[in-house]
């Protein structure tokens, strides 16, 4: 319940941010929401000597958007996702997405980048990033790049980010208006993280689909792009069989492990229907 | 005259006694975050202390290094084994006639078992030096598996125990084994099983969960040298026990003992029993000279106290081909984990789990129970049942469950074919218990016209055969609950808790102006009992509720009692209450004769005054009887209004209940709705039906949890798994459904005010509901019986046995 | 490591105090302050019991830093009530239907509440359901802790009606 000690820094700017991380180095994490490391340091899961809180940066508080491209601050809480008018209107999943992440309070200070960049394969927005194929842009001594989201995931707890580098921004090509889209998770109560869920961002031209994207969480130590199961869509109407194919491809990736939610064979057949009533509500939806 | 009746009713309304939905005093405290808890205590000078715990389920101790803890700043001292032998506080007795380690004697045998204690200036260093205390293990084989425990060649867990034979319960057949007990008829029901026409045998399995009330386990403990006088505020569900139990194994003498149970977040029978923490709080204190703090936090409560339920249950019942039932089995190898530390009382090892005849009028039956050794955190207790009887309810309402789907019986008509008949009461079950009062048919009459169950019948028949043309994929369940509680333990010749007999008590003074306070033997951890017990009394005594304090929990000033769990408070303490309440209104009737210049006889007593037969504008108000017992009593009587009364009751009490429970198994998915559920409850007298009702809403959502989705469980390696709020279900206002509750009123023949407790009832009732509807949803498809929780895996695993799903 | 200075305003007064890094804001409150309303009832950020309001957002204060809260406007069970003792309408509401019985998950219940309400001012069942999801009750079973949010939104809007 109490965590080790460690010294804490407020920096006001991402270069000041980016300096104490390099100063630090190992010994250093960065705080966000807080509420996945928190509980990880309060059960001495995780003991950094030195506590970076990105709550000042302001440069990673904003969400806007030029027509082509949504860019969202990593330190957007999910709260201000939800009650974002302009996400709301351009890409609705992020909204449906976060009201499915834990309760309102972890909502209220739990921040979208802290959410994507620590690689827990329970975190749910990530396999939507991948639907989205949202790119993420970082920053570090060495400078700025970017990083498709698809690319992003290496393994568990596991990133692509290099030692001192911060994911700063998310930019998600702006879904055309009209495509449908759905994230389906099934857990044992609300705030649980998923028994599995499922992504999907499609759409749709006089009833045939002309583009899919399906992305999976927690059924692997990585969220999973289910390329396989976009093409199996792509060109259909959806008929039963395209749709089971591309379940099919789907539970063929999953590998979960066995937790107190159930055993694997239980974990991968719920990701095949949290796939299919997705990709049912994608089509739904899609004007 | 009519203004006389509108004059008494109003003046009934005044007092808010007894029925009244009266508002509770404790809220005003409680809304403004004015709560006294533990964990609000600060005393100067105040210590805290934390524990090391066992990572293994099994090992030997090689080694405790404490150098590094000793030598940090702040830490006082680090007690284990060795600090508390030379007291023989190493070892604690426990409630049921074992000992439990308070820390590791050279063995641990749970996983978190307690092995050193830490005290320092602060938690946050306390924590610390817990992290820097090095403990080398060797690693023993462990059991996790009762049905493995008394193996032949199974582990030796308890080496305290080697080359004892006799238990505190009779003889040990096993190192493993702790007791058996038995009780019934073997032969009459042997026989009565070889020749019936149908006999239905099932295991039925109760998991192993935990209470998790919201407040952990805690105390303060508070050692006075100067006056050699200890005073302990903490968790204590049962005060007055713990000062006794305190004083025998310290020394130090009753008197100079006090223990306080200040506000309590939440019992529910996990703060009945003594933890390690508070023995080292008081070594601590002791040794150190000032108060020591220890509070667990929400992981060591689910590992280390006291478990619930773990019962394996075999049953056998044998009945005619019409469904009534002529015979009960039953065996059940109960896991008491590492130590024997059920709370029951001491004639009762399995508790009142001989109530498993339930609600049915079975001529024959017999139990057994063996009691075993386990690497598992040690118990088990009463969460939120009276001792075991949530075991022998589920036990036997599955059982009714199943033998009605051999005779493709209705369960509901199976129940109504079987339950006890009105005039049978008192009825003497099978199995040794005179239940006072039921009118069972009634409330069933009443539940099944109110949920409509012969429509719910033909929607189900409807939707299995929609399910069949593959037009959904849901299975409609509907589970039927008949429950009889005993509770209120109980009469002195056969409960007691460590000697002590199980009455209660209550004693009452009156002041001058007309107000009271009651200070009762029991203790609230949230029912209310200073609103509730103030009802009793208004009635009784005829002064209005609000001008009655109601106190509870300190051993200096209230009269000694068991405590409150079991649902005993309203059946013993309440009526302590209402006897007290009677000698007050004896005393004061002796007054107002006199004041009045009458005789005794000549008065009657009209709702808060007594007054002269025939000639009622002559009368005494309590309030004005209350002043003259301070100045002008009747010659040779002594001043003042006041009585105890010490209540020894001549039985337990047995509320009942009728619940309806419909839910939607979604088999693709092993998700289950609950639809609707109806609990229908008979307590007896209600005393006040707004906190009825808030106890039932609570119990089911408890009982909700249990059966959809609570379990402690532990791999062969004895590491306990769901012992975090991540995985162990709570439920959140989310997955709880809207309960509908109702009633019938059956007061108790034998209490003096016909009541009888409801607080467990909900739990009770709920799991068998709950349970019977998930099996229900797919009895039509060959399913016997599958086991709690019914969790989206196991409901799907059902299903897919069952060929359901792909 | 060493301690830090603190400064927050809590409940309208401002608060100074000396605090190590680490120190969790629940203890900040509870040890520091004396202010025991917001009770610990798990390590693991589920119950709720140590809810605050926090900068205008309803916050598990057992997962925050005082160092992270430095600066901040913190309102508890304890400030809830008028300067003159009246009791805020959730307060009133949760006693007169009975919205509690232990008492121990009652503060941060109300804290949240009052949140929800300013966020939402006549939320429904499911509404009030999923907003208080992040608070744990062991006692009451939900039921009559929606009824007093429910009870308590319609006389707040009655008397801003009444005021406007």
């Amino acid at each position: 319940m109490i965590p080790a000690p460690f010294d804490y820094h407020r920096p006001r700017t991402l270069d000041e941010a980016i300096a104490l991380l390099a100063a630090h180095d190992e010994e250093a994490r960065l705080v966000a929401g807080g509420h996945s490391l928190i509980p990880m340091m309060k059960l001495r899961l995780a003991a950094p000597e030195h506590l970076i809180d990105l709550q000042d940066v302001a440069e990673l508080r904003r969400i806007g958007g030029d027509g082509q491209a949504l860019v969202i601050g990593a330190m957007t809480t999910q709260q201000e996702v939800i009650a974002s008018a302009l996400l709301a209107a351009k890409c609705p999943i992020l909204r449906e997405t976060a009201l499915q992440i834990a309760d309102p309070q972890v909502r209220a200070l739990g921040t979208i980048g802290g959410n994507v960049a620590n690689g827990d394969p329970g975190n749910d927005m990530p396999a939507v990033m991948m639907a989205l194929d949202a790119r993420y842009r970082v920053k570090g001594p060495g400078g700025e790049r970017e990083v498709a989201a698809r690319d992003f995931y290496l393994g568990s707890f596991d990133t692509a980010l290099k030692p001192g580098e911060i994911l700063t921004h998310i930019i998600i090509p702006t879904p055309p208006e009209g495509h449908g889209y759905a994230y389906e998770k099934q857990k044992r109560k609300v705030g649980d993280y998923a028994t599995a869920a499922a992504a999907v961002i499609l759409t749709v031209a006089q009833g045939r689909c002309t583009a899919a994207a399906v992305a999976l969480t927690n059924v692997a130590p990585t969220p999973l792009f289910v390329a396989a199961s976009g093409q199996a869509l792509v060109g259909t109407r959806f008929e039963t069989s395209a749709v089971a194919e591309a379940v099919r491809h789907a539970t063929t990736l999953a590998h979960p492990a066995a937790d107190q939610r159930g055993p694997a064979e239980f974990r991968t057949h719920v990701a095949g229907v949290m796939v299919r009533r997705a990709i049912e509500r994608a089509k739904a939806r899609a004007a | 005259m009519s203004d006389a009746v509108e004059t008494a009713e109003a003046r009934t309304q005044k007092l808010e006694g007894l029925g009244t939905k009266r508002k509770r005093v404790e809220d005003a405290r409680f809304t403004q975050g004015k709560g006294h808890y533990v964990d609000d205590i600060k005393l100067p000078g105040m210590l805290f202390g934390d524990f090391v715990r066992s990572q293994y389920g099994h090992a030997r101790i090689k080694s405790i290094k404490k150098d590094a803890a000793l030598a940090l700043p702040g830490v006082v001292a680090v007690l284990t084994a060795a600090e508390l032998k030379p007291l023989k506080l190493h070892y604690m007795p426990t409630l049921a006639g074992d000992v439990q380690a308070v820390l590791a004697d050279e063995k641990v045998l749970f996983q978190g078992q307690e092995i050193a204690f830490v005290v320092a200036q602060d938690r946050y260093t306390a924590a610390d030096a817990v992290e820097l205390i090095e403990v080398e293990y060797e690693e023993l084989p462990a059991i996790n598996d009762a049905t493995k425990a008394m193996a032949p060649n199974a582990p030796v867990l308890r080496d305290d125990l080697q080359g004892k034979t006799e238990g505190a319960h009779g003889k040990r057949k096993h190192h493993n084994h702790i007791f058996t007990w038995e009780v019934g008829d073997a032969d009459a029901t042997a026989s009565a099983l070889a020749r019936a026409e149908v006999v239905a045998k099932e295991r039925i399995v109760y998991q192993r969960v935990h209470p998790c009330p919201l407040e952990t386990c805690g105390c303060v403990a508070s050692m006075d040298k100067i006056n050699g006088h200890l005073t302990v505020w903490g968790t204590f569900q049962a005060p007055h026990a713990v000062r006794t139990v305190a004083s025998l194994i310290s020394g130090i003498p009753e008197h100079k003992i006090r223990i306080i149970s200040p506000d309590i977040g939440g019992g529910f029978g996990n703060k009945v029993g003594v933890y390690p923490g508070y023995i080292c709080s008081i070594v601590a204190s002791i040794v150190t000279g000032v108060p020591v703090k220890w509070i667990e936090d929400r992981m060591e409560n689910l590992l280390a106290t006291a478990f619930a339920r773990d019962y394996h249950m075999t049953g056998e019942i044998a009945a005619t081909k019409e469904g009534r039932i002529t015979a009960l089995r039953c065996h059940v190898l109960a896991d008491h984990g590492a130590f024997d530390a059920c709370a029951d009382p001491t004639k009762y090892p399995a508790g009142f789990f001989s109530i498993c005849t339930g609600s049915y009028d079975i001529p024959v039956a017999h139990l057994t129970v063996d009691g075993v050794y386990t690497n598992k955190a040690p118990g088990g207790v009463a969460y939120r049942c009276s001792f075991r009887v949530t075991e022998a309810s589920y036990f036997i309402e599955r059982m009714v469950d199943v033998l009605a789907r051999k005779l493709q019986l209705d369960p509901a008509e199976i129940r109504r074919r079987n339950l006890i008949r009105k005039e049978q009461f008192p009825y003497q079950s099978a199995l040794g218990w005179e239940y006072d009062s039921g009118d069972y048919l009634t409330a069933l009459d009443k539940a099944l016209k109110t949920v409509d169950y012969a429509g719910l019948r033909e929607e189900q028949r409807r939707n299995r055969e929609a399910f069949a043309r593959g037009e959904t994929r849901k299975l409609m369940g509907i589970g039927v609950s008949f429950f009889t509680e005993i509770v209120g333990a109980g009469p002195i010749k056969n409960c007691d808790i460590l000697g002590l007999g199980m009455f209660d008590s209550c004693e009452i003074r009156v002041h001058p102006t007309g107000s009271a306070i009651a200070r009762l033997g029991t203790i609230s951890q949230g029912q209310g009992h200073a609103t509730t017990f103030a009802q009793i009394l208004a009635s009784e005594i005829g002064i209005p509720a609000a001008n009655i304090t109601v106190e509870e929990g300190d051993t200096d000033t209230a009269p000694y009692g068991l405590g409150t769990y079991g649902s005993r408070s309203t059946p013993v303490a309440g009526a302590a209450t209402a006897m007290a309440g009677r000698k007050i209104r004896a005393k004061a009737q002796m007054i107002a004769a006199y004041l009045l210049e009458v005789h005794d006889d000549d008065l009657e007593w009209d709702v808060d005054r007594f007054r002269v037969k025939g000639a009622p504008e002559r009368f005494k108000t309590m309030a004005e009887i209350a002043f003259a017992a301070y100045n002008k009593v009747p010659p040779g009587m002594e001043p003042g209004l006041e009585a105890v009364s010490y209540y020894d009751p001549p039985n337990m009490t047995y509320p009942f209940g009728a619940y309806v429970a419909v839910v939607d198994v979604e088999v693709d998915t092993g998700i289950t709705e609950i639809r609707r559920f109806y609990a229908l409850d008979d307590c007896g007298t209600r005393i006040n039906p707004m906190i009825i009702e808030g106890q039932v809403h609570g119990g089911l959502t408890e009982a909700l949890g249990i059966a959809m989705g609570q379990e402690i469980a532990y791999d062969e390696f004895g590491n306990a798994k769901n012992v975090t709020l991540l995985d162990f279900f709570l439920p959140t206002a989310v997955e709880t459904p809207v309960w509908e509750t109702d009633h019938t009123t059956t007061p108790s023949p034998h209490h003096p005010i016909g009541a009888k407790g409801v607080g467990e009832s909900p739990n009770v009732g709920g799991v068998s509901a709950f349970s019977n509807a998930v099996n229900d949803a797919f009895a039509h498809l060959g399913l016997v019986h599958t086991a709690m929780p019914h969790d989206h895996w196991r409901v799907w695993k059902t299903a897919k046995s069952l060929g359901l799903v792909s | 490591m060493a301690k830090m200075h603190i400064k927050l305003t809590v409940n309208g007064r401002a608060v100074e105090t000396l605090a190590e890094p680490r120190m969790l804001l629940i203890h900040l409150l509870r040890e520091e302050l004396s202010l025991t309303g917001p009770h610990i009832g798990c390590d693991t950020s589920h119950c709720g019991a140590c809810t605050v309001d926090l900068n205008g957002k309803s916050v598990k204060s057992c997962t925050v830093f005082a160092a992270q809260a430095n600066g901040a406007t913190i309102l508890t069970i304890e400030g809830m009530a008028a300067a003159d003792g009246t009791l805020h309408p959730l307060q009133e509401a949760f006693r007169e239907h009975h919205g509690l019985q232990c008492g121990f998950c009652t503060p941060g219940m109300i804290t949240r509440a009052y949140r929800l309400l300013q966020e939402n001012s006549n939320p429904s069942e499911a509404e009030i359901r999923a907003g208080i999801s992040g608070n744990l009750c062991r006692c009451t079973g939900y039921q009559n802790i929606v009824k007093a949010i429910r009870a308590a939104a319609e006389r707040i809007s009655t008397s801003k009606e009444a005021a406007e």
